[in-house]
């Protein structure tokens, strides 16, 4: 970020300022990025077969459509399970299940992280500690441990599984946030802004989040890879999405009894590792590429 | 003269650290008329800053201020917060040192100064916002004003940024403008244009100026009055020539003799032995007593009070007859 003329003798060599072909230029380098690239084009893809699977799909996802237990053939790419129902076409439908619950979880979870990290980085005091031992407690189990407890004390079943995720999850952005807050609240330029006279919910809303945020969008794209593999976890012990719904973990739990019959479990795995790795690439690029130390390193 | 804008009474602030306290500024007593430019010299750790920045709130919360400070007649020190808010920048605006750091990295530098004007005048329209940024920016001597409104903070120099800083300082017309350390951060030449900007500025609205500095220099060329602290004190004050010609505190003196001066080539320059104490352990007298070259006796019992010796104030038990005594020592060494 530092510039050639801070030491500039001429004080009033007029500098180019222009910030929108700028603006414009940086997105495109963002795209430019081969993981941001490819993240993109994955999620893309995904996002369209949510969309509009249920016009184009080659059959029914509950319906009993050829013989049970066939293996990957012309009629039936990825075979059938063991109700003779089409796995391929399961496994489109099941971004249907996990995908959105991901961002759900996700968007909620950031919403109340960031809310109490926040007002825990930026008040201080009481308010500081009160949310932060809360993190501290709900970050000492493991998360699946904690995940599992909450959807089994609820009942099985995504909604759910959704809660028990956000409670496993909101203490992640708490503190990424907190942390960033009291770094920025430190920083001169905040001080100048209480100088002219600012409210503390001004400078909060525009001088200190706005500088604060890059970590947890970083974070929170990885994270969406991580609830998906969460969620189909939940459903592999049976506490997620429940029987017949055409979910990626419930999928991988019928897969596991029929052993032999490896398409089952494979195909909705394959699908799980494509999204988990978009989000991963698109995460780490954003971060690459946000980190203003790192790339002028 | 003119009304006394700014008065402080014995104010007084401490730090709390573990094992005690920091007593930054000791009781001081400083008075700001409508109009004038006051000059507050001391060396890093002397109080100079936290002495103003106690007055609007701004010190970390771990600072206790006591004693008065009052502005226009209202009681600063202890005032609701949302008082001391609409003073900051409105009537009392605030230039910091360093213009790299002051200003935020994301936002253009007439959004910053515009949001200046809109936290104090919430009602005035957008566009009267951005003609009044584009005017500030033209009176702080900003060429091609219309197009470096739009200029991120890092696209600027140096002096462009703090003479941004000034007009965020200046953007509600305040009575009173502090500037602490305003030329630290910048070269010498951008140095003077920033001082004659703030001159202008203040003969133009007669505003007060408050001008926080370690450089005699600076003082030198643009105060009234001068106030040198020393150890959370002001030892001694003055108008600026007598200050500079005629002074009488030891310390004052030792500093104008560390000055290099351009009719005393090859000799060398003379610093002021020791360190000044620390502010947590002060001595029970005068607190310069440790490097000062003429005490006596009675400066290590006594903690001296400001009297006025000939044409300024002065907090030093040996005065009048110190700063002569010290030229003869100096004669003597020749």
């Amino acid at each position: 970020m530092t510039v050639a003329d801070e030491s500039s003798v001429d004080d009033f060599q007029p500098q180019p300022a222009e910030p929108d072909p700028g603006r414009k230029r940086s997105w495109r380098k963002l795209v430019r990025r081969p993981q941001i690239a490819f993240g993109l084009i994955v999620c893309f893809i995904w996002l369209v077969v949510i969309l509009t699977v249920h016009w184009w799909a080659p059959y029914d996802p509950y319906e009993s459509v050829g013989d049970r237990l066939q293996p990957p053939n012309g009629d039936f790419w990825f075979g059938t399970d063991a109700l003779g129902r089409d796995v391929f076409t399961r496994v489109l439908y099941g971004a249907r299940q996990s995908l959105p619950i991901a961002v759900a979880v996700i968007a909620s979870a950031v919403l109340i992280g960031s809310v109490l990290g926040a007002a825990a980085g930026f008040l201080g005091g009481w308010v500081d500690r009160v949310v932060m031992r809360l993190a501290d407690v709900t970050m000492a189990f493991p998360a699946i441990l904690l995940a599992m407890a909450v959807a089994a004390a609820l009942g099985p079943g995504l909604k759910n599984g959704f809660i028990a995720m956000v409670i496993v999850w909101w203490p992640i952005y708490a503190r990424l946030l907190r942390a960033q807050v009291i770094a920025v609240k430190q920083r001169e330029h905040i001080e100048s802004a209480v100088s002219i006279g600012a409210t503390q919910g001004r400078i909060l809303r525009k001088h200190v989040l706005p500088l604060s945020f890059t970590g947890v969008l970083v974070n929170a794209t990885m994270d969406l890879g991580q609830v998906v593999l969460l969620t189909a976890s939940l459903s592999f012990l049976g506490l997620g999405a429940l029987p017949p719904a055409p979910e990626w973990g419930a999928m991988i739990t019928e897969g596991a009894k029929y052993f032999y019959q490896w398409w089952i479990a494979v195909a909705p795995g394959v699908a799980m590792v494509t999204v988990v790795l978009a989000f991963n690439f698109l995460g780490d690029g954003l971060r690459d590429a946000l980190d203003v130390k790192a790339a002028t390193r | 003269m003119n009304e006394v804008l700014l008065q402080t009474r014995d104010l007084g602030v401490e730090f709390a650290v573990s094992g005690g306290a920091v007593h930054a500024v000791r009781g001081v007593d400083i008075d700001v008329r409508r109009g004038e430019v006051v000059g507050i010299v001391g060396e890093s750790g002397s109080g100079k800053s936290a002495t103003m920045l106690a007055l609007l709130g701004l010190l970390a919360p771990n600072a206790k201020v006591h004693g008065s400070a009052s502005f226009n007649g209202i009681e600063m020190i202890g005032a609701p917060h949302e008082q001391l808010r609409a003073l900051r920048g409105g009537r009392i605006g605030m230039v910091f040192q360093d213009p790299m750091t002051s200003l935020n990295p994301v936002l253009t530098v007439g959004r910053q100064i515009a949001e200046a004007i809109e936290v104090h005048q919430p009602t005035l329209r957008p566009k009267r916002v951005m003609a009044r940024v584009q005017e500030l920016l033209e009176v702080v001597a900003i060429p091609n004003a219309s197009e470096r409104m739009r200029a991120y903070p890092h696209e600027l120099s140096g002096g462009m940024r703090q003479r941004v800083m000034i007009a965020m300082a200046v953007a509600n017309d305040p009575e009173l403008i502090i500037a602490d350390e305003p030329t630290t951060a910048l070269d010498v030449t951008i140095q003077a244009q920033i001082l004659t900007v703030l001159a202008d500025l203040r003969s133009r609205t007669n505003s007060a100026l408050v001008i926080i500095t370690h450089d005699l220099g600076v003082v030198a060329g643009v105060a009234d009055r001068v106030n040198v602290m020393y150890a959370g004190r002001v030892v001694e004050r003055g108008p600026v020539e007598e200050l500079f010609y005629r002074n009488q505190h030891p310390y004052t003196a030792g500093l104008l003799a560390c000055l290099p001066r351009l009719d005393t080539r090859g000799r060398d320059l003379e610093p002021i032995g020791g360190a000044p104490p620390l502010l947590d352990h002060l001595p029970k007298g005068c607190a310069f007593v440790s490097r000062c070259k003429v005490a006596e006796p009675r400066c290590h019992d006594v903690d001296p009070q400001l009297r006025d010796v000939g044409t300024v104030s002065v907090a030093c038990h040996v005065a009048p007859a110190a700063t002569s005594a010290m030229k003869a020592m100096k004669a003597v060494d020749a």
